[in-house]
């Protein structure tokens, strides 16, 4: 049975979920019956498609945080742009952010035009082993708005993994919104027969955000996602004329530092502010081959080279 | 719950109500809508805050509000009040965990119907303005809080971006979505908005400079405001200490309270 069926009312709660049948949006639901004896909650033949339509995926990484604007899409972009450096490394982003899709322009390939609407005209390239999906590709207008409940996310998310030519990708890198939610639940249910490698996990120094991190490496550990580790961005900032640091975003309570030690999880690295990082990427360009001198693109190396790149060289 | 048996029942002596929206996460939707909470008293109004990011709940610590119990009385939830003259109410997810670490790992549907909860069964009593915070995107939270204030009459929603186009980018987003849903637009304020250098005063477009403005241009709303990146708001808000009483000869509280003022003028003109 469809998540959502056809027939089934507008707040239905999907199909495969535990409150399948029992909501208040249920009553009526000529399907109500089936989804309350919890028949229709068998596993979603879809997780066995998307582990065969994955087996030339050699690696697959989620980017996650609990807090929005710490730099997922940000860091996710430098490390795609980053493994695929070398050239015969091939590497896919996908972009599950389907309210807030920022990958588009940060990639470079906001504007594109799209094709014929099929899921394939999805996949945009960057360069021949540089490949992008996004559901911002198939918005025909900056202004056009994804207004979905949380069914129909889950669906286009079923669609993304499965119904898509994935090839031969040696990484494939899963960009995510913030927070806990349908997105995430969804992503990690239709890998877990193909598997996933780990996630890495995006912060600020702030209290603020660490107490959403907080929740978001329970979500991973709830649902068995391996942690590879955790990177703290907008780590200080060096003015460019005096050259005295800030900590405009202060570690009030000791940072990604002291909650890694903490939690007993890797700090991978930590990512000054550098107003260079945001214009590359409203620009659309690599941070890390612009900027390649700068402590931040060090750092974003640094943690690329060491997690990823093992003995290759990254640029 | 106890329902009332109309719905606006609870919202009944609230005389504004007030979105605080970003298509964008991290713009500092939560910092405006606690230093716009704050600005108001300090004005001598009454104001609450629903807080309906059930994932990430901020409101409590910018508050300094912790661990709380939430109690029931005949109209339903209890607020909880920052202070003894209960001049600053709060409802948040945060309130109704066991462990203010917990995720609350859940599907759209489940928030949907909490939400609903939180829009008609706090008793909030006889406020000047309520104030709601929300998450980043256009789904179920969203649609959930205009939904259930359908039958409340809603000023409008004041949009949170910083000047960076990837921001700008999806707060259009938003703005759609706020057509699409008959949402007046109060206005745009552009946050982090430059960063001057307690050192030597230079000032430092860490993320860019002027989107907010050019945005209002091209949706047709108002700008309210810019607000700088300053490391005394944050860390006010990450330990829940009033910026305004603290830092009001700063150029932040003046960027505030201009916003507050502007605020109040578009719900005054409306």
């Amino acid at each position: 049975m469809a998540d959502v069926p056809s027939d089934a009312p507008e707040h239905c709660p999907g199909t495969s979920s535990v409150e399948a049948g029992k909501t208040s949006a249920c009553q009526g639901c000529p399907n109500q019956r089936i989804c309350a004896s919890g028949a229709a909650r068998t596993p979603d033949p879809a997780i066995e498609e998307i582990k065969q339509k994955m087996a030339s995926v050699k690696h697959k990484i989620l980017v996650l945080s609990g807090k929005g604007g710490v730099g997922k899409s940000t860091f996710s972009a430098q490390l795609v742009y980053g493994l695929a450096s070398d050239t015969s490394t091939e590497v896919a982003l996908l972009d599950v952010d389907i309210c807030g899709p920022s990958i588009p322009k940060m990639m470079g390939l906001e504007g594109e035009q799209v094709v014929d609407y099929s899921l394939c005209s999805l996949f945009q390239y960057v360069e021949d082993n540089l490949a992008v999906m996004s559901i911002g590709f198939l918005l025909s207008s900056p202004d056009d708005a994804v207004i979905w409940r949380g069914p129909k996310k889950n669906g286009m998310i079923k669609q993304f993994l499965r119904d898509v030519d994935w090839g031969e990708l040696d990484y494939l890198i899963v960009d995510t919104p913030p927070g806990t939610s349908d997105e995430h639940l969804s992503v990690v249910q239709y890998l877990s027969g193909a598997g996933v490698d780990g996630a890495i996990i995006i912060t600020t120094p702030q209290e603020l955000s660490l107490q959403d991190v907080r929740k978001e490496i329970g979500f991973c550990r709830k649902v068995k996602l391996p942690i590879i580790g955790v990177v703290e961005n907008m780590s200080g900032f060096v003015c460019p004329k005096c050259k005295n640091t800030s900590q405009i975003f202060p570690p009030t309570t000791g940072g990604a530092e002291k909650m890694c030690s903490d939690m007993q999880l890797p700090l991978l690295g930590q990512v000054p502010l550098d107003p260079r990082i945001g214009k590359s990427c409203d620009e659309g360009r690599s941070f890390l081959s612009l900027e390649a001198e700068s402590p931040a693109a060090a750092a974003f190396s640094s943690i690329i080279q060491s997690e990823f790149m093992c003995n290759q060289t990254v640029l | 719950s106890h329902r009332n048996n109309s719905s606006i029942g609870n919202l009944a002596q609230v005389r504004h109500v007030v979105l605080v929206l970003s298509g964008k996460g991290g713009v500092g939707k939560s910092t405006l809508t606690t230093e716009l909470a704050l600005a108001l008293r300090h004005a001598g109004k009454k104001v609450g805050i629903l807080d309906v990011d059930l994932c990430g709940p901020s409101i409590p610590r910018m508050l300094c509000v912790g661990r709380q119990d939430v109690h029931q009385c005949d109209a339903g939830w209890v607020p909880v009040y920052t202070d003894a003259q209960k001049s600053l109410a709060l409802m948040s997810i945060g309130f109704l965990l066991e462990n203010p670490d917990d995720a609350v790992v859940w599907r759209g549907p489940k928030k949907t119907a909490l939400i609903g909860q939180f829009v008609s069964d706090v008793a909030w009593g006889e406020l000047d303005f309520l104030l709601v915070d929300t998450p980043p995107g256009t789904s179920d939270e969203h649609l959930a809080v205009v939904e259930n204030l359908r039958k409340h009459k809603v000023d409008g929603a004041i949009l949170v971006t910083t000047p960076q186009a990837v921001s700008t980018g999806d707060v259009r987003r938003e703005i759609t979505f706020c057509k699409k849903t008959g949402l007046r637009i109060l206005g745009i304020v552009e946050n982090m908005s430059g960063f001057v250098c307690p050192h030597c005063s230079e000032c430092s477009n860490i993320f860019s400079k002027g989107g907010g403005e050019e945005l209002a241009k091209l949706s047709g709303s108002p700008f309210l405001g810019c607000i700088p990146l300053d490391p005394q708001l944050s860390t006010s808000v990450e330990e829940g200490k009033d910026f305004i009483q603290a830092f009001p000869e700063s150029a932040t509280f003046s960027a505030i309270s201009h916003i507050a003022q502007a605020v109040l003028a578009n719900i005054a003109a409306a």
